[in-house]
């Protein structure tokens, strides 16, 4: 059961662990919003080790507002990026 | 913030270059080390899964990641994790590559 | 390119050689799977994928499904998509795509073959989420004013597809003709698809 519904405002963890991390530097602490729930799938922190990384995870494609990921940002106000993001590096917007 | 926590493959928002975009022809080494992949993570062998090759790529750290060519890199991961997993031993694999260099030798050397 | 000054071959293309001479002969698969794997992803060009945009331009049925599950649209059309889980994110008049894998390289391999070197390279990786619209310009790319630029970063376990919009003036034209106009930078996002 994902966490999270479309529309729905998150923040991504501020957490530098080591180890096989597919949630990108520069998003860590950055807040957006749910644009899609995806599937459900094998934590590829645990299958990089040999693992069979279960409880799939559910997956959200987040859309950040480009202004609000880099300080200095160039492009235009409505740019935006979208990063898919496993269920457990988020939190709620404002939860922390 | 500083980029303590940052793993030198994980590069987006670095500081880059222009973008180099000279088309690369793949000389068939690269073609069969994509092939070796796609055979040993394919559902038909579930060997090794692509997120153990990214990590062992991760794993080679800043230095050698930079130098080395993209099939380099993933040579040096499926070979690490076959080492990993015993499905392979360093044993058979230094024997081996020295056949191979030695059959390359004497081809060279006849031709 | 590493090299082992005492060989002929270099160290990481012989140990290729070993390691895949090795598993051969353990009997994991054949020197015939191999060559059968390479011709494979050798017929996998982006004309595939050109072939599928160019039919979501002229059949409004299928880019509904194409948008709604990649992978079962190009299913449903006879592609073989392997394990990729095919997203396919629509350009238009307001938004721009532009897809990049800040992590390593992920690609719609299935539709488009291994993806280009520059697409690999840390400079694309770097700078293509930050500043899309100066990497857009250094591929000849301006975007007319009020079209914002969507970056989607490849991370985890789908892939992105571009579908380009289908240029003014070519209400005429045929799929096969459109196909042809379907570039991979088009698809990737770095490029537009321009009238002929």
């Amino acid at each position: 059961m994902a966490r999270f519904s479309p529309g729905d405002g998150v923040t991504v963890r501020w957490s530098f662990p080591p180890g096989h991390i597919r949630t990108p530097y520069y998003i860590r602490g950055k807040s957006g919003e749910v644009a899609q729930v995806l599937d459900s799938f094998a934590n590829p922190e645990e299958l990089a080790f040999g693992r069979d990384g279960l409880p799939k995870q559910p997956l959200y494609r987040v859309r950040f507002a480009q202004n609000r990921v880099w300080p200095q940002y160039s492009g235009m106000v409505g740019d935006t990026i979208d990063v898919e993001l496993y269920e457990h590096w988020l939190e709620r917007e404002g939860a922390q | 913030m500083t980029d303590a926590g940052r793993m030198h493959h994980d590069m987006g928002g670095r500081e880059a270059g222009p973008i180099n975009q000279k088309p690369h022809s793949h000389p068939d080494w690269e073609k069969r080390v994509d092939a070796l992949m796609m055979l040993l993570s394919n559902n038909k062998r579930r060997l090794i899964k692509v997120d153990e090759l990214r990590r062992g790529i991760e794993e080679l750290g800043a230095e050698k990641y930079s130098k080395m060519t993209y099939y380099e890199r993933w040579t040096a991961s499926i070979t690490h994790n076959l080492l990993e997993k015993g499905i392979i031993t360093s044993d058979e694999l230094g024997r081996k590559m020295a056949e191979i260099e030695q059959a390359a030798r004497s081809e060279r050397g006849a031709g | 390119m590493i090299r082992n000054e005492s060989s002929v071959l270099d160290h990481y293309q012989a140990m290729e050689l070993a390691v895949s001479a090795l598993l051969i002969e353990k009997g994991y698969f054949t020197e015939e799977d191999m060559v059968a794997e390479i011709n494979a992803m050798e017929k996998r060009t982006p004309e595939i994928g050109a072939a599928v945009v160019a039919r979501a331009w002229v059949d409004a049925e299928f880019k509904e499904r194409l948008i709604e599950d990649g992978t079962a649209a190009c299913e449903s059309i006879g592609l073989d998509m392997g394990p990729t889980r095919l997203m396919v994110v629509e350009s238009t008049n307001e938004v721009h795509n532009v897809i990049v894998c800040t992590l390593c390289s992920c690609f719609p391999r299935m539709l488009m073959g291994i993806p280009p070197d520059w697409y690999k390279s840390e400079n694309y990786r770097s700078r293509v989420v930050r500043e899309p619209r100066a990497v857009l310009k250094e591929f000849g790319t301006v975007l007319p004013d009020g079209i914002s630029v969507r970056v989607h970063d490849n991370t985890a376990d789908m892939r992105y597809l571009v579908l380009p919009r289908r240029p003014d003036g070519t209400e005429g034209m045929s799929q096969e003709e459109l196909a042809k106009l379907v570039t991979r930078n088009s698809m990737i996002g770095v490029a537009i698809v321009e009238a002929p």
